[in-house]
């Protein structure tokens, strides 16, 4: 019996081609998709830079970058956001070795440094207003607000994501889906102190410089 | 035939290589991006706090690009980009993205500067006589 997918005499036997990749196949689209997430918020972050650059010399004889900005905060903020990078990275190598309580510990500490750097913020923030200097008092605040701010929440966000995996983690241990998870955070946690640099060095040292 | 059965088990094993490689790095490839990271960031912010230059735009430049090298250690060593992982697909949308980032900040900068400076209204002095 000629089996349906067996070639006539002479013809070139068929080729399959398989479209769909089984197995990894979800996880993979799954970074490459997030991946273009981040890229797509890259745009959002340049867009709030390109007004920062056209406006943050625009003071309105308000104050300036130089009478306002404490450049030693800014350092402990820097080194909160990247002390949080590096034990985010030990999680995801106690991961790679199934180490569920390692992997959690690594975990609480990122959120720990995440949490300080939004207080810090906050409380720069609060002290800015105090000196007369809220968002609407001139252009160079408005853009520094809303640039700032916006990179704020998402690390408040980050935060917020940390611990719904951490719970999950808790619950189900490190499944394959969590694992998936963890990765993701992974990329866009160290995405944010990415961008933070973009801030320190052109919103406050190149502020206080001029 | 044989050769395109081949040539699928090649694919899918570089595919499943290059699934076990991407994601995350060893302790060291941590290790060596923090401290390039600390050594990149003290260096702009010790020329800035400690008056080092003495030209101001020097020093922009300067801090410019060491935080412009920065990313990039981000990238390699916390991000683990490289031009192969997801097939390429990831590298090629960062060079997208990289291309966009710099026509809109550059263009923006640029355009309004310009703008700036010709739509300049008369000095401080003028306006307040004409305001008179």
């Amino acid at each position: 019996m000629m089996h349906a997918d067996t070639a006539p005499p002479g013809a070139a036997a068929p080729v399959f081609y398989q479209t769909d990749e089984e197995g990894h196949h979800s996880e993979g689209s799954t970074m490459l998709g997030f991946w273009l997430y981040l890229m797509s918020d890259c745009l959002i972050f340049a867009t709030l830079f390109a007004t920062y650059g056209v406006l943050g010399r625009s003071y309105a004889a308000g104050p300036t970058p130089k009478e306002l900005f404490d450049l030693p905060g800014i350092a402990v903020n820097t080194a909160m956001l990247l002390f949080s990078s590096i034990t985010y990275g030990f999680a995801m190598l106690e991961m790679d070795r199934d180490r569920i309580k390692q992997t959690q510990i690594w975990l609480a500490v990122t959120g720990l440094f995440g949490a300080a750097f939004v207080a810090l913020e906050i409380r720069e923030f609060v002290h800015l207003f105090h000196e007369g200097a809220p968002p609407w008092r001139s252009a160079f605040l408005s853009s520094f607000y809303t640039l700032v701010s916006t990179h704020g929440l998402h690390v408040s966000m980050g935060i917020l994501w940390l611990i719904v995996l951490m719970v999950q983690v808790g619950k189900h241990g490190l499944i394959v889906e969590n694992k998936r998870r963890l990765m993701c955070l992974s990329l866009f946690w160290h995405f944010l102190d990415l961008i933070w640099i973009g801030v320190f060095t052109v919103v406050y040292l190149i502020g206080v410089l001029e | 035939m044989s050769a395109d059965a081949h040539h699928v088990a090649a694919a899918g094993h570089g595919h499943h290589d290059a699934h076990s490689e991407g994601g995350h790095g060893s302790f060291q490839s941590y290790m060596t991006g923090f401290v390039l990271s600390v050594i990149l960031t003290v260096i702009p912010f010790w020329l800035v706090m400690g008056n080092v230059l003495d030209n101001s735009l020097v020093t922009t430049l300067v801090i410019l690009a060491l935080g412009g090298v920065q990313m990039v250690v981000h990238i390699i060593y916390f991000l683990h980009m490289s031009t192969k992982s997801e097939g390429g697909w990831t590298f090629l949308s960062l060079i997208f993205t990289i291309t966009l980032v710099v026509i809109m900040l550059a263009g923006s900068v640029w355009v309004m500067y310009h703008l700036n400076h010709n739509m300049m209204p008369m000095d401080a002095h003028d306006v307040m006589n004409n305001a008179r």
